[in-house]
């Protein structure tokens, strides 16, 4: 009995924390080019209302998915242009590309509202979701989570172990070292801010076409904002994000699930308790940060001009 | 730099001087790109853009009561903004301006809830003191984080509007709420001392001479003390400042002090001037929507006011467009954004000059 929930509970944690980990693995790259994208929000709310979309329309989950993933990657390209290109200030670059996103979502999903579809099934993996524990934890999602359990040694190895990975992180510390060597800062950034665009979009497929099978306005729930703070918990290391990506999705869910048992705390005071918390952990990280001496990608939130110093 | 698209060469030419009539024809622009992306959108949505625009206007700017309702809106964005704008100057990144105004509201309450008995003459300035000082206190917080351990001040100003908001929803829905509003969910009403008036006939409460007051000090401030002076050389480079011997933790500290407490007068505005109760829902995002109209007025506290008008009759307007309409509110948050994106797109004008020409 108290296995079950338990093992309830874990898995849970795992399925909130799969938006947190695709969006923070595509953070991870923007970042080590140098641009940071504070649209992460707003990428992921149109990556899920579209994907919601093209799910009533087509009933095709998958169709569905790449569609969420692509229009993540165009509205990164919004931040890309204005960061990149036109050397605007990132950091409300960013924030514009999240109120975007929740505005325009907001108003072009409201037809959808109450609307239910069918949407990614859970597969059970043969063999390894037999193990007892981890098993039902791990291996009894849909789809996309097992893409994130993917994803992060993909992004490990193509961040440290080959050669575009030592062009980003480069480019991230020093562009004008970078471009000495004929490296080009500004494909790299474009291609950088493009991953994350489409990550953070099949985070938002993950919440309205495998995980709710709904559209709720707003339903990203600053999970956008979070998943820049896992960024920075994870010292910018993919592997590091699986942590703090389940660390807050167990505190998500159990705050929901305290506030189902009713145990005397205020509603208010328990929704507040993922917020507090993602303060605290970062607070604790960047002391952390600090002490050890790593810092973000050094060229972060300067815009690279040529010529220029 | 040169930049080549084909037969065609861009170059960007950094400036010597900024042209002075860049400053009022970027904002226009961008307002006016803005409203054409927006009219691409109401046409997906199936409503002629053309006639939700006028209606849009006529709701914010079409008479003097639409006038009015307007800048009802404009003076929390306005009081919202130029606590934001203060911040952004010395290179602090405050989104949360939403926040402390919700703590500013919240502080409001307890002061005329607290002291309700008194004379106007005194409740009043007293609500005012309490309000500021909650809000500097709620705003230094982050400050507090950002310099002594290093924590990023969007991320920490941004959650925190999160429990913000929750605190309110809290008192409002727990220990102060009114046994006698039943629907929705408010505290009692203020008493008659404690409220701020409006001019005759109109919902414009005196607040708004605060704002037009604290706009004037704060450009003062801001250009002809030393305090201002150190404020800017922070915020254009903190290791230069500190090598200056500027003590940047007691400016900082005092910066997001000021800037709380003039974004939570925006909260006091709002209950007493102009519900004359907490409800549930005191700000549609005036805290976010700020940070568009600081950005736009370029950080000048004397320019936020025009700014706020601006937005303010977007929003007014945006109401109006979603009776008639039934066009969700929701397309004004994305109309302010795409304004953002064009005034950032357009900001490259100011330190360059764009040349174009065909490649020989």
């Amino acid at each position: 009995m108290v296995q079950d929930i338990i093992v309830g509970f874990l898995s849970t944690s795992i399925a909130v924390g799969t938006s947190l980990l695709l969006g923070a693995i595509g953070e991870v790259f923007a970042e080590r080019s140098g641009v940071m994208n504070l649209g992460v929000e707003g990428m992921m709310v149109m990556g899920a209302l579209s994907g919601f979309l093209t799910l009533t329309l087509t009933k095709d989950p998958w169709v569905a998915t790449v569609v969420a993933t692509l229009v993540g990657g165009v509205m990164s390209l919004i931040h890309a242009v204005l960061s990149i290109t036109l050397r605007a200030n990132q950091i409300l670059s960013g924030l514009a590309v999240t109120m975007f996103g929740l505005g325009a979502s907001g108003f072009l999903g409201q037809r959808l509202l109450g609307v239910s579809a069918k949407g990614l099934p859970v597969v059970a993996i043969p063999l390894l979701s037999e193990i007892p524990y981890v098993g039902p934890i791990l291996f009894q999602h849909d789809p996309i989570t097992y893409i994130s359990y993917v994803s992060v040694p993909i992004a490990w190895i193509v961040l440290f172990k080959t050669e575009f990975g030592l062009t980003v992180r480069a480019v991230g510390e020093d562009p004008g070292v970078a471009d000495s060597l004929g490296i080009n800062v500004y494909r790299t950034r474009y291609i950088c801010v493009f991953v994350g665009g489409l990550l953070a979009g099949l985070a938002g497929a993950f919440l309205s076409v495998a995980y709710a099978r709904m559209w709720v306005e707003g339903m990203t729930a600053g999970r956008g904002w979070i998943v820049i703070v896992i960024t920075i918990f994870s010292m910018w290391n993919p592997v590091r994000a699986v942590v703090g990506a389940f660390l807050f999705g167990g505190v998500s869910t159990l705050s929901y699930v305290s506030q189902g048992l009713g145990i005397g705390i205020p509603a208010e005071v328990l929704l507040m308790m993922p917020y507090l918390f993602t303060i605290a952990v970062l607070l604790i990280v960047s002391q952390e940060a600090v002490r050890k001496r790593i810092s973000a990608p050094t060229s972060m939130y300067k815009p690279y001009v040529r010529g220029e110093r | 730099m040169v930049v080549r698209l084909g037969s065609i060469e861009i170059e960007f030419r950094k400036r010597g001087t900024r042209p002075r009539y860049l400053a009022y024809l970027v904002p226009f622009v961008a307002v006016v790109v803005a409203l054409l992306v927006g009219s691409v959108v109401l046409v997906s949505a199936g409503v002629d853009p053309l006639t939700a625009y006028l209606a849009l206007f006529n709701t914010a700017f079409g008479n003097s009561y639409s006038l009015s309702e307007t800048i009802v809106k404009a003076i929390p964005l306005m009081l919202a903004a130029m606590g934001t704008a203060i911040t952004f100057l010395a290179g602090f990144w405050n989104i949360g301006a939403e926040g402390q105004l919700q703590i500013g509201a919240l502080a409001a309450t307890w002061a005329t809830l607290t002291f309700s008995g008194a004379p106007a003459f005194v409740i009043i300035p007293w609500t005012m003191l309490v309000t500021f000082v909650a809000g500097g206190a709620w705003g230094m917080i982050p400050a507090f984080f950002k310099v002594k351990l290093g924590a990023d001040e969007i991320l920490t100003t941004l959650m925190m509007n999160y429990v913000a908001i929750l605190a309110v929803f809290y008192f409002v829905y727990g220990p102060w709420r009114d046994p006698a509003a039943y629907g929705n969910p408010r505290t009692p009403l203020l008493p008659e001392s404690a409220r701020i008036p409006a001019i005759l006939g109109t919902r414009i409460h005196l607040t708004l001479f605060v704002a037009l007051g604290i706009a004037v000090l704060l450009y003062w401030l801001l250009t002809r003390t030393k305090f201002g002076l150190e404020i800017r050389i922070i915020g254009g480079n903190k290791d230069a400042a500190k090598y200056a011997g500027i003590n940047v933790f007691k400016n900082l500290l005092l910066v997001t002090l000021i800037g709380g407490g003039i974004a939570a007068l925006a909260g006091m505005g709002e209950v007493a001037g102009l519900h004359y109760t907490l409800p549930k829902g005191i700000s549609p995002g005036y805290g976010y929507t700020a940070v568009v109209v600081a950005w736009l007025a370029r950080l000048n506290p004397v320019a936020i006011p025009a700014s706020a008008f601006l937005f303010g009759g977007l929003l007014n307007g945006g109401y109006g467009i979603q009776m008639v309409f039934a066009v969700p509110i929701a397309l004004v948050n994305a109309i302010q954004a795409l304004v953002l994106f064009f005034v950032l797109a357009l900001s490259i004008f100011y330190e360059y000059n764009i040349v174009v020409r065909r490649r020989r």
